[in-house]
């Protein structure tokens, strides 16, 4: 028993005697199975599915990969979700900071509102770009009384930037607060003392210091962004993203070989850019 | 002063984004409550609009709180000891299993949703029940609730709480239920709030996996977005919000009281 | 480089929640003067340090860099070389781009940033080490990069916050003989905050010692230890043995446990002296006691010798002569020593 206590301490406190480890196996079983049969055994099944052909025609990968049509939404969905992600960064990196640093009255309040949108499904926020930019929204009617015509913008990429921008935005703002509170503002003052202007210290001391912060909450903006459904099935399935052509393909058409190798490839595309921001976060050693 | 022109810049910069978060919302809850949205307020406000969203969609509220509650249970049975296991193995092995936990989150929901179709669609039974709804949240929720409570369990020092135990006497499964459960209760908490908000807000998931008779309310939200009058549609949104506001607020509390006892 | 005349004028600092940090600060530091600014926690030794630098700004009064008034001025504005407490080193940037940050915020070439940081490099002693990472360094050699990065734009005023608390205390005396020979060579005006007495007097020409947010005294460390200017300077720095005077004798003053040799025709109080100053006598002294404690610290040795009065008296005594406890001990001490306030 000494023994065992002596080569414990040498580890991670957290590490286990072995007396205990079976409990830990035990208590993975439920989740390890309702994961195998409920994600695992299915997404398998969408893999192979993906590479059968139906009718003769060429399997669903191949279809894919040869169509301009499905490759170029992929392209659009990709881009897409880039743009949002990178105007969501400047805009919630801007106002997280702000909020991040000032105290003022009803200031718990006013951040606790600007983040309840993370818990609203895509439709709402659709609805909500429909408000603010559709056929008798807000634009509209500012674009009558200025300038005599409707600004409409909702059923168009433009709103679906918007939609995916409104709720993006506040994921930044609350990671950005977070990683806020735990800069170094010793730092700053050092890059001040040397004669760093308020710009320089924003480049050279508070951007490198989020940046982990930053490129992990940019990936998870991307992911979703990537994946999001409700808003463009609420602004008009014409729009041409890759989970709408999912959709179309699989309830329209039922090629079920294409909709699963679409799914397989979209979601491939989607696991490796998180894979890449995780490899970009974790060498960064934060010091001091 | 070059310092406050900054400063009013990023203040209007935020007043701005404040602007563009809530005005929206505060559209559809007006509209929702005025006789005639083309007319704007001056037409009057009514509860009409939410008699008539009740009357038509209510079975969808109740099915998505039945589909809510049950998830949270599903969630916590399977997720709590699954936090626990992930928490004391600790090693290679538990980390490769977070990573397959959190897959069914970051991949496309209409991924996960195609694939549980095309695999289970023809046990019909299952297939047309809100079970199989059920089993889409439950994916999409459990790291919602492991995460928290591992994070929980790990700032107690939980394996040395247990080991004092086990010198004492106990055995694994008391060690469980007198040890583990009683610690973890704020964090369990939290997960459930967050868990239940995102199951009531499910979508890209339950559309793939409903039918007419298992519509949820992001479901009759989407009809009606398409097909309803825009009153209709805002006070059914209206509906909505009233419902994952408090639930949001509650997880803001206990959030805050979370973190505050960790800062002790 | 040469250094700058320092002058704060009539400053005061509160802070948001009231409390003044700094009440009506008057002080003037010479050009190539070394202050050390000394003080209990609280004091407002760090804020001061701030007003020169810049990083706060006076509700009250001026703060002056030779003739020009900088009060009005950022620090990223007033030509001031600082080394923060932790270092703050930016982790991002190597050794090396620490050290010329400086130079490149005021747009120097690269050649000419490589020379200086070459001079900087072998000035601190580190020469090889232009491409580690911050996180590779010692404290020692963290404090060393801090230094070089805070001289390399050539300041006129070089600020230190608590240099060497942050080392082990080995460390911390090699590093302060190499300061005060960096400083000495350099000949720039340097202002450090330190709660070290024995690192003020080691590096200050002066030292500045504040209490609650007032000047307590401002003088050579000699003066401060020989000739404190009240009894928080003279028990703040160094220690102090206090002798309640019963009356007055033909050549001295009666205190408990003996009587003390005393020239002058005043009768004061209270009588001071330094410990190092009470001689252990073989038989007979001025005093006399018991001794009830005893602590061996290497190069000397601190007795406590309890004579009747309230507090033991403390004697360091240099000769490594263990007594048992309860002992009778004599001790002598020079009336030159001795010291009112």
């Amino acid at each position: 028993m000494g023994s065992q206590v002596k080569a414990r301490e040498g580890r991670s406190c957290l590490t286990l005697v072995p007396r205990l480890r079976p409990t830990a196996a035990w208590a993975l079983a439920p989740a390890a199975a309702v994961l195998f049969a409920f994600w695992l055994l299915p997404l398998t099944h969408l893999i192979v599915l993906g590479g059968q052909s139906r009718d003769g025609s060429d399997n669903g990968y191949w279809q894919v990969l040869s169509s301009a049509q499905y490759l170029g939404s992929l392209a659009q969905t990709c881009m897409l979700a880039l743009v949002v992600t990178l105007a969501a960064l400047l805009v919630g990196g801007v106002s997280g900071v702000f909020l991040s640093r000032q105290r003022f009255f009803g200031r718990s309040a006013l951040v606790a509102l600007l983040t309840f949108p993370l818990a609203f499904p895509g439709v709402v926020v659709g609805f909500l770009v429909i408000l603010l930019a559709g056929r008798q929204g807000l634009f509209a009617s500012l674009g009558l009384e200025l300038a005599g015509e409707r600004w409409i913008f909702a059923y168009s990429l433009t709103g679906l930037f918007v939609g995916y921008l409104y709720f993006s935005i506040p994921r930044v703002i609350l990671t950005v607060m977070a990683a806020c509170e735990s800069l170094d503002r010793s730092l700053e003052e050092a890059a001040h003392s040397l004669g760093a202007g308020h710009w320089r210290v924003v480049c050279d001391v508070i951007v490198p210091g989020l940046a982990p912060a930053l490129v992990s909450c940019g990936a998870i903006c991307f992911a979703t962004s990537m994946g999001a459904f409700g808003t463009a099935f609420t602004l008009g399935t014409r729009l041409n993203v890759t989970p709408v052509a999912i959709y179309n393909v699989f309830t329209n058409y039922a090629n079920f070989a294409l909709a699963a190798a679409l799914s397989v490839v979209l979601g491939v595309l989607t696991w490796l850019v998180l894979l890449l921001a995780r490899t970009l976060v974790k060498p960064s050693r934060t010091v001091l | 002063m070059k310092r406050s022109t900054l400063f009013v810049g990023q203040l209007l910069f935020t007043l701005l984004v404040c602007a563009f978060m809530l005005v929206p919302v505060l559209m559809s809850l007006l509209a929702g409550l005025t006789r005639n949205y083309f007319q704007g307020i001056s037409s009057g406000l009514t509860f009409e609009w939410l008699v008539q969203v009740w009357q038509a969609y209510a079975p969808t509220v109740w099915l998505s709180l039945q589909l809510a509650a049950a998830c949270a249970l599903c969630v916590c049975v399977v997720g709590v000891p699954a936090a626990y296991g992930l928490v004391r193995m600790n090693n290679r092995f538990s980390r490769a299993f977070e990573e397959l936990m959190v897959l069914p989150v970051a991949m496309p929901g209409l991924a996960s949703a195609l694939a549980l179709l095309l695999t289970y669609g023809q046990f019909g039974e299952f297939r047309s029940s809100w079970l199989f709804i059920l089993v889409g949240h439950v994916l999409f929720t459990l790291p919602f609730l492991v995460r928290p409570v591992m994070a929980v369990m790990q700032r107690q020092h939980l394996p040395v709480l247990e080991e004092a135990a086990a010198s004492l006497g106990a055995g694994p499964i008391r060690r469980f239920f007198n040890v583990v459960l009683p610690n973890c209760r704020a964090g369990i908490l939290a997960g459930v709030l967050m868990v239940v908000t995102l199951s009531l807000g499910e979508f890209n998931l339950t559309w793939m996996l409903h039918t007419p008779m298992t519509k949820t309310l992001p479901v009759g939200l989407a009809d009606s977005y398409a097909s309803a009058r825009l009153e209709v549609a805002s006070a059914y949104t209206l509906i909505f919000l009233m419902m994952i506001v408090p639930l949001l607020i509650a997880l803001q509390a206990i959030s805050s009281r979370l973190s505050r006892g960790e800062k002790r | 480089m040469t250094g700058t005349t320092i002058r704060l004028e009539g400053c005061r600092k509160a802070f948001a929640d009231g409390t003044v940090a700094v009440h009506d600060l008057n002080l003037t530091i010479e050009a190539g003067e070394t202050l050390a600014i000394l003080g209990p926690s609280g004091c407002g030794k760090t804020t001061t340090l701030r007003l020169i630098a810049g990083l706060e700004r006076p509700d009250v009064g001026r703060v002056m860099f030779g003739d020009s008034d900088v009060t009005r001025l950022p620090i990223e504005r007033r030509d001031v070389g600082m080394v923060f407490q932790n270092y703050a080193l930016f982790p991002n940037l190597d050794v090396a781009g620490n050290i010329v940050y400086g130079l490149k915020v005021r747009g120097l070439s690269a050649a000419e940033r490589n020379k200086r940081c070459a001079e900087l490099l072998e000035l601190v002693g580190l020469e090889d080490h232009g491409k580690r990472r911050i996180h590779e360094l010692s404290g020692g050699q963290r404090q060393r990069v801090a230094l070089a990065r805070a001289l390399a734009p050539r300041p006129k005023v070089l600020l230190l916050d608590e240099p060497l608390a942050a080392l082990d205390a080995q460390l911390r005396e090699r590093l302060r003989g190499e300061l005060d020979q960096l400083l000495r060579g350099l000949g720039i005006t340097a202002v450090f905050v330190t709660h070290d007495q024995g690192e003020a007097m080691a590096l200050g020409d002066r030292i500045l010692v504040m209490e609650h947010g007032r000047v307590a005294q401002l003088a050579s460390p000699r003066e401060i230890y020989q000739q404190p200017a009240n009894a928080f300077v003279a028990s703040f720095v160094g220690n102090l043995n206090a002798f309640s005077v019963i009356e007055r004798t033909t050549d001295g003053l009666k205190v408990s446990g003996g009587e003390l040799p005393w020239n002058c025709t005043s009768l004061p109080t209270t009588v001071y002296c330094r410990p190092e100053h009470l001689r252990v006598m073989e038989c007979q002294g001025h005093l006399r006691g018991r001794l009830v404690g005893q602590f061996f610290q290497g190069a000397q040795s601190r007795l406590l010798v309890d004579v009747g009065a309230a507090q033991p008296l403390l004697v360091d005594s240099a000769e490594g002569v263990i007594h048992p406890t309860g002992a009778l001990i004599a001790l002598a001490v020079q009336p030159q020593v001795l010291f009112t306030l």
